[in-house]
């Protein structure tokens, strides 16, 4: 250690109860208002390159793996994607036909014309974020139009919702996180819910079922559209234990996360089209 | 005679870059994708080097630096802006309290303290989750204090070095 400050500093005492207030101050107001957006977004643009340095070793490896896999394995997974997208495409007709028929009856009806979404596609960054938060980085941000809110689906299902959005990037929280919730209705009989997350990345919860209420195990829940924020119709996830405990005023019920939570790289970021009705919060 | 000036100018020159730098290294460690199986141990390289900048140089790295990289790793992790700064301000202060007596420490009493800094590093982390929410934790949430502890030793020999090489003071 250098010698010439071996003489003892005194404690910055008045500096650190400002500092500890000043963190207290900002975490309050960050977690209550929009005041400090536009800090985070000068800082996440200052970190922009570390972020991208940190996927480096994945960015390798993967370009490696483009470069050097195997010719072979290439021309098996492309056999595979073309099947898949035949298989896709019949559905498709199916459904362009579908399509037709359902606004036929809504023109009876007199319904209004269900709005059609728009999605933006996005990969999840290869960075880490807390261990123990349910939640992943995308490589799109405000200035590609991604917006706080926006609900975020993969192939198979409901991934969560946008959270913060910086130019560049946006933070998503999962449906399996804690303090997320989402309205959903079970999909064999529109039996309406709101699904909670755990924590777990395999576990959801449908609390305040009543024991009358039917729901069984292998039930699938989807989005009910309820309370405006993710569009109705999508696949959340499958109901596995139903229990009936005769002290308890509620089934307890548990689901698994249809989305690819663990697996995904590309996600869609869905946005309705405004004339959807409901207007913005 | 000219290549001794020289060399004191190039030292000086890094002198000024020799803590930021690491700090960044920090940062870029602390993103770093690791598998599953290694999530929970990684080291939180940057209150290490934390720690340490406040064990040699508490005159210039203190609580300020402290809280103003706690908002960038706040940031980084997109979470509540303020979390980390009010965790990181604290463990700084801490080792700025007892800076003196921890440098005359051998290695491995110094590792034990940076253990339990971690831990309270941790705890505030998980206090402050409650604002928005609460996060559900096991024992794994401690990890990171004990992989911490383990590298201290080297990590305190290269900063040291680095420290001398740059002529940092």
């Amino acid at each position: 250690m250098p010698r010439e400050h071996v003489a003892r500093q005194p404690f910055p005492a008045l500096r650190f109860v400002l500092l500890i207030a000043l963190s207290v101050a900002v975490m309050a107001l960050d977690n209550r208002s929009h005041y400090l957006v536009g800090v985070r977004s000068v800082l996440s643009v200052v970190l922009y390159p570390l972020q991208s340095i940190a996927a480096w070793p994945e960015a390798i490896a993967d370009s490696g793996h483009r470069w050097f896999g195997e010719r072979s394995e290439l021309a098996h997974e492309n056999q595979r994607i073309k099947e898949e997208q035949l298989l896709l495409k019949a559905r498709l007709q199916r459904m362009v036909a579908l399509k037709a028929e359902n606004l036929r009856l809504r023109e009876l009806l007199g319904a209004a014309e269900a709005a059609a979404d728009e999605a933006l596609v996005a990969e999840i960054l290869e960075v880490s974020l807390e261990p123990f938060t349910q939640r992943v980085l995308l490589d799109k941000g405000a200035s590609d139009g991604v917006r706080e809110g926006q609900p975020v689906i993969d192939a198979d299902g409901v991934m969560g919702q946008v959270v913060r959005v910086t130019p560049f990037r946006s933070t998503v929280i999962l449906i399996t996180d804690p303090s997320h919730a989402i309205p959903v209705y079970v999909k064999r009989n529109h039996l309406r819910g709101i699904l909670y997350g755990t924590g777990s990345q395999y576990v959801l919860d449908l609390p305040h079922m009543t024991p009358m209420s039917d729901v069984r195990s292998g039930d699938e829940l989807v989005t009910s559209g309820m309370g405006g924020r993710f569009p109705i119709g999508y696949p959340v996830a499958n109901v596995t234990t139903v229990r009936a405990d005769p002290n308890e005023a509620f089934l307890q019920i548990q689901a698994t996360p249809l989305a690819g939570l663990d697996r995904s790289r590309q996600v869609l970021l869905v946005r309705s089209r405004p004339e959807s009705g409901l207007g913005d919060e | 005679m000219s290549s001794f000036v020289t060399r004191r100018t190039r030292r000086s020159r890094f002198r000024f870059f020799a803590v930021p730098l690491t700090f960044v290294v920090a940062l870029v460690l602390m993103a770093v994708p690791l598998p599953d199986w290694a999530l929970h141990w990684r080291p939180d390289f940057v209150s290490m080097v934390l720690i340490y900048w406040c064990l040699a140089l508490p005159h210039r790295v203190g609580l300020v630096s402290a809280f103003a990289l706690g908002l960038v790793v706040d940031v980084m992790h997109g979470g509540l802006l303020g979390q980390n700064a009010l965790a990181k301000v604290l463990i700084a202060a801490v080792v700025i309290w007892i800076h003196l007596r921890m440098r005359m420490f051998p290695l491995w009493q110094q590792a034990l303290v940076v253990l339990g800094l971690i831990c309270l590093h941790q705890a505030v982390m998980l206090l402050t989750y409650n604002f928005t929410g609460g996060i559900q934790v096991n024992w794994r949430y401690l990890l990171p204090a004990v992989s911490s502890m383990v590298l201290w030793p080297w990590l305190f020999i290269l900063l040291r070095d680095l420290r001398r090489a740059s002529g940092t003071r």
